[in-house]
């Protein structure tokens, strides 16, 4: 019984193969188990923590899941009203140019109320990083229809299935600001698996790059499910996310260092 | 002295922004304020002294980018016109509850809705009572001349960082359209970092190791939490009504009237004091200053020695729901108003106090 | 001292900055000035006006319902302010397109023909100045080397070049100011 490990021994400094980083807050996280948030959440704060920018930067949160977001990362952060994110990070930005500078939106903030205040931050290419993460649905509220809520998908509010008829097509927000002269990285990630995950900790590291050159605005989408609002368990939430956003979602780089993807290779490969 | 001027209102808006050491302005073109950013950006204040001036895509926009530039500590404004500041009415609430510091610059225009661009004073209500959602005061100042203009600007920054509250100038398209001498205060140079980071330590400027992280917001889900901000806001509120109520009386010694209005109408009101005394009427004028907080108490102890009071507005009738409230209840108030653009001219106030006051 | 003056005319013809110019030149004699002008689309080939009011005193009301002179350059202009000019005041008319001619006796009546005479010297530029020239002489509130000032201060940069012809135009309407009304 000698060589059994102690409890004690495993939390010795040399045996240590995984950690929490400190830019997490040692608090529960809010989010149902199963999402996608809180594994972004430590994508994006060990990225600052590689990079070594926890004291110069500020963080923007959104209205919805990741209202609270402010709670979990242990940067400096403001709480934005609703949509208007690219507006604060703007002012944020500009009045200090030498901070790192982000915002972390849903879809129905990123896409929907605030649309305005997306389009334009990108078209006059403001130095900062947007992450998007886009479930289809509003998540906090209950379930309601969200722009990118896709074709026939059932929410609370469109109980019968998105009727694109009456109730519109889904917003491809991140092909359209690609189109902006001030988009210089746009890529669409997931984080359902570790290969998945390790790829969009990638693209987050190349945004913070970008953003300590002043390209423009490197934007990350992150398509991810919401299991309570989908009314599915974790598990069969990333399988209908496989089967049916991705298709509609195409994951991969749309545009990189300032140029667009050409389409074909748009698709990732699995 | 200062340097001398001949000025529109809404320029020495502008020109006191980058004097007062402003760090940015975001705003969206709106008459009749527009000049403001003209101004601004005519003057390239970030070759001056390094201020940020944007033209934002919406009021919206500018307001937000107000609450992100002001929950860094820095020293920022927007300016607009009624609609626009209808608007904004979200993000000044949000600003309001996150105790950031600001200042806001509204040029009346008549309303409700579209309506025209010529000078009003109908937003005197929104301006006072909070104007968005929530229970929230401003300091709220109004000028009477183009010097006041320039001089609010830098008294309602001072007022907006000493409270860690929006301070709002409530002025209209008269005074912003209008040319006055102006002596313009000396440059104050803007505050470099560290200054900002020791002045607004609550300020989320980037966490380093030794302290926690701030968070800027205006939410708190737990009740009891959202109650004890409610409070705080009214404590400070408090303050402000000891410390910083601001007015004006003119020629009040021997008035047996007064006429109560501030602004444009109070510079009308000193023409009709002219006229009326001329008459051998002993009018006098009490101009408050500060809207919010409202000069109760000295307006009540002045209404003592009169035997009527006109309240003066180009609006149906706002102010004056405040000039009752600081009086005893016999005491007799009537109001006089314009409205959707017209300026009431000097004698027909005569005429109003004649009426309603002497003869009424 | 107090001078409440009515400037109105068409749009483009230079009524603000005429005001502005006089205005201006108060403050650099040291006085309290105020320069309202009507403002809005009405300015676009409308009517333009602007009250100057110059003072040695705290100016009360920018906005006036009578004035001590109007300088009227149309005839819309002409039938809206006649009226309003205070008993003994002033008011001085361009009769060019003037069909109806002021007809109050109470109030001392100068034409001045400047748009004619800017015409026939090249300087229609300064047409405003000539009208300007004329009231000066007739109320002297500000003297050549204030205006001088004004006019630098008025005018941007690149148009300091037409200083002198302004202030040849100026010197130019003192001379041409017909008496039409004078009361002793």
């Amino acid at each position: 019984m000698e060589d059994q490990v102690t409890k004690i021994d495993i939390r010795k400094d040399e045996n240590i193969v995984y950690k929490r980083t400190d830019l997490l807050v040692d608090r529960p996280l809010s989010y149902c188990p199963g999402c996608g948030h809180g594994v972004v959440h430590r994508m994006l704060m060990e990225t600052l923590e590689e990079m070594d920018i926890q004291d110069k930067t500020i963080g923007v949160s959104p209205v919805g899941c990741s209202v609270l977001a402010y709670d979990f990362m242990n940067i400096d952060m403001l709480g934005a009203a609703h949509g208007r994110a690219p507006a604060l990070a703007t002012a944020i930005k500009r009045l200090w140019p030498e901070r790192f500078v982000f915002t972390y939106q849903g879809d129905g903030d990123l896409a929907a109320i605030g649309t305005a205040e997306t389009i334009h931050a990108c078209n006059r290419g403001e130095n900062f990083v947007i992450i998007f993460i886009n479930n289809g649905i509003y998540g906090m509220t209950g379930g309601q229809m969200a722009p990118t809520t896709l074709p026939g998908m059932r929410s609370s509010t469109s109980p019968y299935g998105r009727d694109v008829a009456t109730m519109g097509h889904p917003l491809k927000i991140t092909e359209l600001i690609a189109q902006l002269p001030g988009t210089y990285y746009v890529t669409r990630q997931a984080v359902h698996t570790p290969n998945h995950v390790r790829r969009t900790k990638k693209a987050l590291r190349k945004a913070f790059e970008n953003q300590k050159r002043n390209t423009g605005i490197s934007f990350i989408e992150v398509v991810s499910n919401c299991n309570s609002g989908w009314k599915m368990t974790p598990v069969q939430s990333n399988k209908w996310m496989e089967d049916n956003m991705f298709p509609f979602y195409p994951l991969g780089d749309i545009k990189v260092d300032g140029q667009l993807v050409p389409k074909k290779e748009t698709a990732e490969k699995e | 002295m200062g340097e001398l001027r001949l000025m529109k209102g809404n320029e020495a808006v502008a020109e006191a922004a980058i004097r007062a050491g402003c760090d940015g302005y975001f705003g969206y073109p709106i008459t009749p304020q527009s000049e403001i950013m003209e101004y601004l950006m005519a003057e390239k204040p970030h070759e001056r002294t390094g201020m940020v001036v944007l033209q934002a895509e919406s009021e919206t926009a500018s307001i937000n980018m107000l609450y992100g530039g002001a929950g860094t500590g820095k020293m920022v404004m927007t300016s607009s016109s009624s609609p626009g500041i209808s608007l904004m009415q979200e993000g000044i609430s949000y600003m309001a509850g996150a105790e950031l510091p600001c200042l806001l610059v509204n040029i009346v225009r008549g309303g409700p809705g579209l309506g025209t661009i010529q000078p009003s004073q109908a937003d005197y209500f929104q301006a006072v009572k909070g104007g968005g959602h929530g229970d929230y005061k401003m300091i709220v100042l109004a000028p009477a001349s183009v010097q006041e203009m320039c001089d609010f600007v830098k008294l309602g920054f001072e007022l907006s960082f000493k409270y860690r509250t929006p301070a709002f100038i409530l002025s209209d398209g008269a005074i912003g359209q209008m040319m006055e001498k102006v002596e313009l205060f000396d440059p104050i140079p803007r505050r470099t970092e560290a200054e900002l980071i020791k002045q607004c330590p609550w300020a989320a400027t980037g966490k380093p190791k030794n302290r926690e992280h701030i968070i800027i917001t205006s939410l708190d889900l737990d009740p009891a939490g959202q109650e004890r901000v409610n409070l705080k806001l009214q404590a400070k509120y408090k303050i402000m009504e000891e410390n910083e109520v601001r007015y004006e009386t003119i020629q009040c010694d021997d008035a047996e009237y007064i006429f109560v209005a501030f602004g444009l109408s109070a510079r009308i009101c000193q023409k009709s004091i002219d006229l009326a005394r001329k008459k051998g009427i002993k009018v006098g004028l009490f101009r408050p200053i500060t809207l919010s907080p409202f000069p109760t108490k000295p307006l009540g102890e002045m209404s003592k020695r009169v035997k009527g009071i006109l309240v003066v507005e180009m609006n149906a009738g706002q102010m004056i729901e405040d000039v009752r409230l600081s009086v005893h209840s016999d005491q007799k108030v009537e109001h006089y108003g314009r409205f959707g653009g017209i300026i009431p001219s000097p004698d027909e106030v005569v005429a109003a106090l004649e009426q309603k006051i002497i003869g009424g | 001292m107090t001078e409440e003056i009515i400037i109105a005319g068409f749009g483009g013809q230079g009524v603000l900055s005429m005001g502005k110019i006089l205005a201006y030149s108060g403050v650099m004699q040291n006085k309290e000035v105020s320069w309202m002008p009507s403002y809005g689309p009405e300015m676009r080939g409308g009517t333009a006006n602007v009250t100057v009011i110059i003072s040695d005193e705290r100016i009360s009301s920018p906005i006036l319902n009578s004035y001590d002179t109007g300088i009227i350059l149309n005839q819309q202009s002409l039938d809206k302010f006649e009226k309003t000019i205070k008993p003994g005041g002033l008011l001085i008319y361009d009769p060019n397109g003037i069909t109806h001619p002021p007809v109050r006796k109470d109030i001392n009546i100068y034409s001045i023909a400047a748009a004619d005479e800017a015409g026939k010297i090249g300087l229609s530029k300064v047409f405003n100045m000539i009208v300007l020239g004329g009231f000066l002489k007739l109320k002297p509130l500000v003297n050549p080397e204030n205006i001088h000032k004004g006019l630098e201060k008025s005018l941007p940069a690149r148009h300091h070049k037409l200083i002198p012809d302004n202030e040849k135009a100026i010197e130019l309407g003192k001379e041409l100011l017909i008496p039409v009304v004078v009361l002793n």
